[in-house]
This record gives structure tokens, C-alpha cells and sequence, in this order.
């Protein structure tokens, strides 16, 4: 048998390398170049040492769009990890929890485009003079308030406005992960702590958030990636008007409205420096499950 | 009885939330494709849930709306687009990841290991990192704006998880089997068409549901490599484009949105249960 897994052949190349080129060629090599694009100076020639870098933390439209990106990883990662964890375990406690789920995750299904296309409808602001077609405000005038601009409020409102379509979509994603540890707690084990007179409340801080820390975490970690890319939402939206640039959404700028290479690399280079603690998170703990196997 | 009535009482917070969140998460859509049927006039005029007052006045609605998203403002021609986009970019990573993570699970090689962590570090790299370099030679071959270009982009961003999904679940098939077939005498090849992949369907169908939305769904991809050529935008780039320059026409724009998640929606709500194990095996275990 291990002759056969290692056959004299060296035909496991044969199934390895086609992946391995593409890998290398729409990976690992543009990776590499724009970190020596990001060097050069704005547009990528030549070597100018950190100066795009420089730009990138003092420049006072990509300063916003940091800030703007800090509020999404903040809110964003809260808000889809809470608000799952919550319906994974309030869902598992009605009967309608088959149909709630799907309601709750179908946005999965569809693209951020069209995400942004039924928000931006929803958010839509007319002057309280005419009749508001906009689900929001129309509830806002209903209840006897002013017609609010929520994609141009800012900084609150309009960031807040867009970062819960991201909640919208993605805590689906959140529930069904955390659903799933939680119905793998022997549900004996909760049992016997009501019975001691633990409140609801206690059951879950002191039992079931502890046993699906490991869990919370691989998906905070996802919410994580995720947001720090975010990206369609907000060209949809508002297109970084109005102050809700982020940094993906500057890049895209900086690289097809000015063709300023070298900065658009060095934005690049660090999203990817936010995302390498994420990168050793997994692979260590892809190193403990290989231990196990 | 009354014991039933305090506890349906003291449940109700519970059942007010839940269907509050339910609420909040379907009304967006409800609205949608309910001013998508209804006339310029009205969506302009009112509010969607005014049509609610008359529910059944079927002449409040029309299919007018959808008519001109397919034909004029060009959401046929994507839709067609975005198919020829998707199967393509769905298939050939499927095809490739699967060999690999065969070689990668049941073969052993120097470099094997190594090779592998590479991949799961690749995982997470940002697209962004990778889209001026490659817009470049893509630029040079005469790849951007090519249907061509946007399949090998989408297969090189869409290898690393399904190689690392196919190989654990590839891993985990029972070693008799492979033990059987060696004293068989078959072959590396014959034992993956005959073994490996009918026994992998379902981590086949959870890898091309995801990388299907995902391409389907995509939009900086299409914008970075397909630039503005209208003539090969798949529908995720024309509605960006009409929810542009259509402004405030929702009766259009939520026409075209919901042309556009047609068939997203129906192979989620077919394919469902593939879609949620495969959320499962990258994330839970991953």
C-alpha cells in the first residue's frame, strides 16, 4: 500500500502542478510584485522607499477611509457574531426555527450588488413635502418625524446605514456555524443547571458561551476577512460619497480614476498586513487538527 | 390551562424578537419585488405597501418593468453573460482543485506537506493584492475584457479553498478502499474516476454551489478585468451601472435586481443542504 501511495512514478506531479501554476501565477507572483510596486513612487516606477505608505497614513481621505474601515471591522464583526449567536440560540428553542433560518440567511444567496440595490431603496430619501417611497422614512413620517438622508448623514448614520447591509447579509452565515456547535451541546448539561437554579441568563454566560468559544472565534475570524475587503456595498451605495469611503473602495480609486499604481498597492499590501494575524491563526490551527488526524 | 397561558406569556418576549428580526430581514426584499411589478407612475408616486390597501386590484401591477430591464436597459444580454461567465469558472477550478487535493490527501511526495500549508496560507490573501500585477499581463495578451481572462481569474481565487475542502473530505474516505483497489492492480487515475470522485459528491456539489454564488455574485473581478465593455459585463456589473445612471427610477432598478438574483436564489433554496455542509466543513472544522 505505501508503495503504492509513493509509487517509483512521479506521476502525483502530474495532479499537483496544473493547480500549483495557477496558484503561483494569480497568487503568489502579482502578491510579490505589488508589495515592489507598492516601493515605487505613486504610480509604481521605480524605488521611493515607504512614500506611498506615507501617503496611505497621512493623507486625509485615506485617514476617513481607515477610520470608516475601524468602524466596519468593529461593528460589523460585533453585530454578525452577536446577532448569530443569539438566533442560533434563541431559534432552538420555537418551533418556527426551520423557517426563520431561512429567512435569515437567504441573503447569502444573493449578491452584494443586489444587496446594495434593495437598501439603497430602502434607505431612499425624498423632501418631506412628497410622499416617501423609501420603507424607512415612510415608517419615520408615519410615526410624525422628518425625512432622514441616511446615506448622507454623516459620519454616523451613513456609515452605521451601510455597515448593517453587511450585517443583513452576512449573519446568516454567522447563525448556521454557531447553530450547529450549539446543537452538538448535550442539551442534559443544561438541564441539570436549571434544575440547580441557574437563570437562562447564567446558563448561557457560564456554560454555553464557554463551550462555543472555539467556534465564535473561527467565525469572528471569517466576519473578519470578510469586512476588511468590504468593497461592493459601498461603490454600490454611495461610491465613498459623503465620508463612507472605506479602504478597498479607495484602492479601486487610486488605481482605475488616477492610475496611481504604487499607492493602490500600497493600500493592497495593507489589507493584507491587517489580515496576516488571521493567516497564523489558521494555520495554527490547521497544524493542531493535523496532529489529531 | 392557566399554566399554558402564563407560559405562552412569558415566552412572548422571545417570539416578539424573533419575528421582529425576521421582519427587518425580509421587508427589504418584499418591497422590492413589489415595486418591481408595479408602474413607473405608483413606485414614483407611493409607497410600495400602499398597494396593500387594494390587494387584490391586479391591474396595480405590471410586468412593463421587467420588459424594459431585459430588453433596453440590457439585463438579457448579461444575464447570458453572467451564465457564460459562471459555468466555465465553476467547472475548470472543480476539475483542477480535485486532482491536486487527491495528490495532496492519499499521495505521498517530498514537499507534500509544505506545499499544502502554502495553500491553506493562501487562503486569506486579499484579491486586491493580486489586481494590478495581473491586470497588466492581462493587458499585454490582450486578456482583459475576454471571457477567457475573468475564467482563469475566478479559477486561480476560487483553488485554495476548494483544494482544502476536497482534500479533508477526500482524507477522510476509509483507507480499505484505497488498500482494496492496489491489490486490485488499479491505477492512480482509475482509482479517482472510480473511487474518489463518486464517493465525493457532495463535497463536489457544497465547493460548485459556493464557488458558483461566488462568482455569480461578484462584481470587483468583472470590474477590474472586464473593464467597462458592456458587451461581455455580467449582470452584477449592469445593475451596479444602472443603479448609476437610473437614479431614482426604482421601478426599474428593482426589476433589474431581481433579474438579476433569479437563479442565485433558486439553486440556493435546491441545493441548500450541500450549501450549509460546506459552510460547515470550512469554517467549523477549518
Amino acid at each position: 500500500m505505501e508503495v503504492w501511495l509513493s509509487k517509483r512514478s512521479f506521476s502525483h506531479w502530474l495532479y499537483v502542478v496544473p493547480a500549483l501554476v495557477i496558484l503561483a501565477f494569480f497568487l503568489v507572483y502579482p502578491a510579490v510584485h505589488t508589495i515592489i510596486l507598492s516601493l515605487g513612487d505613486k504610480t509604481g516606477e521605480g524605488f521611493a522607499g515607504f512614500s506611498n505608505y506615507r501617503f496611505v497614513f497621512t493623507n486625509r481621505t485615506m485617514q476617513s477611509a481607515l477610520r470608516n474601515n475601524l468602524l466596519w471591522v468593529v461593528v460589523f464583526t460585533a453585530g454578525t457574531v452577536g446577532l448569530g449567536l443569539a438566533m442560533a440560540v434563541l431559534l432552538d428553542r420555537v418551533k418556527y426555527e426551520r423557517i426563520a433560518k431561512a429567512i435569515i440567511f437567504l441573503p447569502m444567496a444573493v449578491s452584494f450588488v443586489g444587496s446594495g440595490v434593495i437598501w439603497k431603496f430602502v434607505y431612499s430619501f425624498r423632501p418631506a413635502t412628497v410622499a416617501q417611497t423609501g420603507l424607512l422614512n415612510g415608517i419615520v413620517v408615519a410615526l410624525g418625524g422628518q425625512p432622514i438622508g441616511w446615506l448622507i448623514e454623516r459620519p454616523w448614520i451613513n456609515n452605521f446605514a451601510l455597515i448593517f447591509v453587511g450585517v443583513w447579509i452576512w449573519t446568516g452565515f454567522c447563525m448556521v456555524v454557531l447553530s450547529a456547535t450549539y446543537k452538538g451541546i448535550p442539551k442534559s448539561l443544561l438541564e441539570s443547571a436549571r434544575l440547580d437554579g441557574a437563570t437562562e441568563w447564567q446558563v448561557f454566560w457560564r456554560i454555553t458561551f464557554p463551550l462555543m468559544r472555539s467556534t465564535i472565534a473561527v467565525a469572528a475570524t471569517m466576519m473578519l476577512i470578510t469586512v476588511l475587503k468590504i468593497f461592493d456595498i459601498v461603490y454600490v451605495m454611495t461610491n465613498g460619497n459623503y465620508g463612507t469611503e472605506v479602504i478597498a473602495n479607495r484602492m479601486y480609486k487610486e488605481m482605475f480614476q488616477f492610475k496611481n499604481f504604487g499607492r493602490a498597492s500600497a493600500i493592497a499590501v495593507v489589507l493584507l498586513l491587517a489580515i496576516i494575524p488571521v493567516m497564523i491563526f489558521n494555520l495554527k490551527k490547521f497544524r493542531e487538527q493535523e496532529a489529531i488526524r | 390551562m392557566s399554566q399554558k397561558i402564563v407560559r405562552a406569556l412569558t415566552r412572548s418576549p422571545l417570539h416578539i424578537a424573533i419575528i421582529a428580526i425576521c421582519l427587518v430581514w425580509m421587508l427589504p426584499s418584499v418591497g422590492m419585488l413589489i415595486s418591481s411589478f408595479r408602474p413607473a407612475v405608483d413606485v414614483a408616486s407611493t409607497g410600495w405597501w400602499s398597494v396593500f390597501q387594494t390587494p387584490f386590484k391586479f391591474t396595480q401591477f405590471t410586468l412593463a418593468n421587467y420588459a424594459e430591464v431585459i430588453t433596453d436597459q440590457g439585463m438579457g444580454h448579461a444575464f447570458v453573460n453572467s451564465l457564460y461567465i459562471t459555468i466555465p469558472a465553476t467547472v475548470i477550478p472543480i476539475l483542477i482543485a480535485a486532482f491536486a487535493a487527491y495528490a495532496f490527501a492519499w499521495m505521498k511526495f517530498r514537499g507534500r506537506n509544505i506545499l499544502f500549508i502554502v495553500v491553506v496560507g493562501l487562503l486569506v490573501v486579499p484579491l486586491q493584492m493580486t489586481l494590478i500585477p495581473i491586470l497588466r499581463i492581462y493587458n499585454r495578451l490582450g486578456l482583459s475584457g475576454s471571457f477567457l481572462g475573468i475564467w482563469l481569474a475566478h479559477t486561480g481565487y476560487g483553488l485554495p479553498f476548494a483544494i482544502y475542502l476536497f482534500r479533508n473530505y477526500f482524507g477522510g474516505l476509509p483507507r480499505d478502499l484505497f488498500e482494496s483497489a492496489f491489490i486490485d492492480g488499479a491505477s492512480r487515475l482509475k482509482v479517482f474516476f472510480k473511487i474518489v470522485l463518486p464517493l465525493s459528491v457532495p463535497a463536489i456539489a457544497s465547493i460548485a454551489i459556493f464557488q458558483f454564488l461566488w462568482v455569480w455574485n461578484d462584481l470587483l473581478v468583472a470590474l477590474i478585468y472586464l473593464g467597462g465593455t458592456a458587451d461581455v459585463a455580467p449582470m452584477t456589473l449592469q445593475v451596479s451601472n444602472l443603479a448609476g445612471y437610473l437614479g431614482q427610477d426604482w421601478h426599474l432598478l428593482t426589476a433589474a435586481a431581481f433579474v438579476s438574483m433569479a437563479l442565485p436564489l433558486a439553486v440556493f433554496f435546491a441545493l441548500q443542504r450541500f450549501f450549509v455542509r460546506g459552510i460547515l466543513a470550512g469554517s467549523v472544522k477549518g
